[in-house]
């Protein structure tokens, strides 16, 4: 149950080359894997090639030009690794301590958002109860809310609260669940044979037992999907940090990654060293959490 | 009834609240309760230095007949929505095309496309700022060795700001796409493709007649995302900044919406923006709901 593929791309039915009877033979098959592969590359290309780039130009001395023609897509000349370091304590954007904020923040949203959307899938997945459907509905609705076009009575909500300037407004909601992860949290509570609730509660467990014990356990992969589809949007969050945070040393890396470019300033060495220090932490969870996020990614599709 | 029991069925009854009780304080704080602050807002002239005033409709009036940024924000997200919803749709059906085809190391494939989709608009904004340089960026210098001696400035240039945009976009959004087009493509019934090739059905035939009919839910929910991303530009637009040589040529919805708010301090005024924005959204997902029964096609059971 632990170990269920969430990502459903390769599944049984993945990969069903439909081979033609009419056999012509493989010539054409031979043209097909060619042209893919063709396509492929061309494709992967214009991922990698920008993200080398990058680096290229992350690890250039100050004194030479970003620049070139043709562009160099991968470092061959230039290893100013110190850049890195510079990007990170410079005090003037101190890249380390916005890595920390966002940390920081990271740990309270991720915990809050997961517990609370498992809390309010279990009874939706796994009570009858009446109301149950018009909460469920509401919930779902709620999720074509443009939440946009509520930040500016929200702010309003957090200014009177004194919570301005503070992290509490990027917080605190993440406590009180997300529709849209509570839905994907409850579709797959529904997955989880009814008669393990039956046995606990013959064993005498209350309905909290039963959420602890049992359904917590075995909702794994979606509760996965959930920390780690939050942990992203907290990170690449912009909108609410910088409509919340004012002080220079609260700022968060995606807020002072914006900061730097908006300074007009030409150092673009340490300006994409620092952009990758923001973008690590993000790559290392993709390839850590590959199964999870495409998976999450996938079900948005199939199941909205 | 002894009275044990009643307490235990009035306290079952309460359970499934108590579960419930996050979420009906967290919608009525922070959405319900500002839904109804958003309304009544739009109606004053709110900012936090003096009391607020009742003006009716004033912001609304304002908006429509005396605000040139309000229109402008407007055309800018519509330019958006017409370059980016069908170039983000079929090159990201291409792409899924492409890796849901069997050869070998097709995930390694997936794994380098679906990377950049995980970036946050800032990081690409960043960099993309710097490829699509106008002197001397990867971009065009590779547009003048093909020989196109004047190539766009991009983001220096008003005109190719917003192309520039989704350019910057569709960096992040293929691999996204992608990935949903893909789960689309593998949900159709292999069977369906073998019966078509039986029958004679060439590659293009199947692609026409299977393909496109038994993926329109998905093409359906891509549209309705990319119509509601395009509503919701903000990060990209906002870290390459309205005040550079494109002067006020990325001034999206949403960023305007932000600067009446947080840089003017017009509270009131920024409600009226909202109020109109989650009318246009929500205006624009019941029209495209109503249109899906035409061309949309859920097999038996979805």
């Amino acid at each position: 149950m632990t170990d269920v593929d969430v990502t459903g791309l390769d599944g049984p039915r993945a990969f069903t080359p439909v081979r033609r009877r009419t056999g012509i033979g493989w010539g054409r098959e031979a043209l097909r894997v060619v042209l893919v592969y063709l396509g492929l590359m061309a494709l992967s290309a214009l991922v990698l090639l920008p993200l080398g780039w990058m680096l290229t130009v992350a690890l250039k001395p100050d004194d030479v030009s970003v620049f070139t023609t043709p562009p160099e897509w991968f470092p061959t000349t230039f290893f100013d690794w110190d850049n890195f370091a510079r990007a990170l304590t410079d005090p003037a954007r101190p890249f380390a301590l916005y890595l920390f904020n966002t940390v920081w923040i990271e740990v309270f949203v991720v915990l809050g958002s997961v517990v609370s959307c498992a809390l309010v899938a279990y009874p939706l997945a796994r009570m009858d109860f009446r109301g149950r459907n018009v909460v469920f509905t509401i919930i779902v609705l709620s999720m074509l809310i443009p939440w946009q076009g509520l930040m500016v009575p929200q702010f309003l909500v957090f200014f009177e609260l004194g919570w301005y300037g503070t992290y509490l407004p990027l917080i605190v909601p993440s406590f009180f669940g997300t529709a849209f992860f509570i839905f994907l949290i409850r579709q797959y509570m529904m997955s989880i044979p009814k008669e393990l609730d039956e046995a606990a509660r013959l064993d005498g467990a209350g309905p909290f037992r039963i959420f602890w014990s049992i359904i917590l356990p075995l909702s794994k992969p979606a509760l996965a999907v959930c920390a780690v589809f939050t942990f992203l949007a907290t990170w690449n969050d912009l909108l609410g940090p910088v409509i919340y945070l004012n002080r220079n040393d609260q700022f968060t890396a995606a807020v002072g990654l914006a900061g730097f470019v908006s300074r007009q300033n030409q150092d673009f060495n340490l300006l994409m060293a620092a952009n990758i220090v923001t973008i690590i932490p993000v790559m290392v969870l993709y390839f850590v959490a590959q199964k999870y996020l495409i998976g999450g990614i996938a079900s948005v599709g199939l199941k909205g | 009834m002894p009275r044990a029991v009643a307490v235990r069925r009035v306290r079952s009854r309460l359970t499934p609240w108590l579960f419930l009780s996050p979420w009906i304080i967290g919608f009525l704080a922070f959405t319900a309760i500002p839904a109804v602050l958003a309304v009544g807002m739009s109606f004053t002239n709110w900012n936090l230095r003096f009391d607020p005033q009742f003006v009716g409709l004033d912001n609304y009036a304002e908006m429509l007949t005396d605000d040139y940024r309000f229109w402008s924000s407007l055309r800018i997200t519509g330019i958006y929505l017409a370059l980016s919803v069908p170039i983000y749709m079929a090159l990201g059906l291409a792409a899924a095309l492409l890796l849901n085809q069997k050869v070998w190391g097709i995930r390694l494939f997936r794994t380098i496309l679906f990377l950049p989709s995980v970036l946050s608009g800032v990081a690409v904004a960043v960099l993309w700022l710097l490829l699509l340089n106008g002197d001397a960026g990867a971009v065009n210098s590779f547009l003048r060795s093909l020989g196109i001696e004047h190539p766009p400035q991009w983001f220096d240039d008003p005109n190719w700001a917003v192309p520039a945009l989704v350019i910057t976009g569709l960096w992040t959004v293929l691999g996204n796409g992608a990935i949903i087009y893909l789960a689309g493509l593998q949900n159709i019934s292999p069977t369906l493709y073998e019966a078509a090739a039986i029958d004679g059905a060439g590659a293009w035939t199947r692609f026409r007649s299977v393909t496109i009919p038994l993926l329109t839910p998905t093409l359906f929910f891509m549209l309705l995302t990319t119509i509601i991303a395009g509503f919701q530009v903000f990060d990209t637009a906002f870290t390459i900044g309205t005040g550079r040589g494109s002067g006020d040529s990325l001034r999206f919805y949403l960023i305007y919406l932000w600067e009446a708010a947080f840089r003017d301090g017009r509270l009131g005024y920024a409600s009226a923006l909202s109020i109109v924005l989650f009318v246009i959204g929500t205006g624009l997902v019941l029209l495209l709901l109503r249109t899906q029964g035409r061309w949309v096609h859920y097999e038996d059971g979805n």
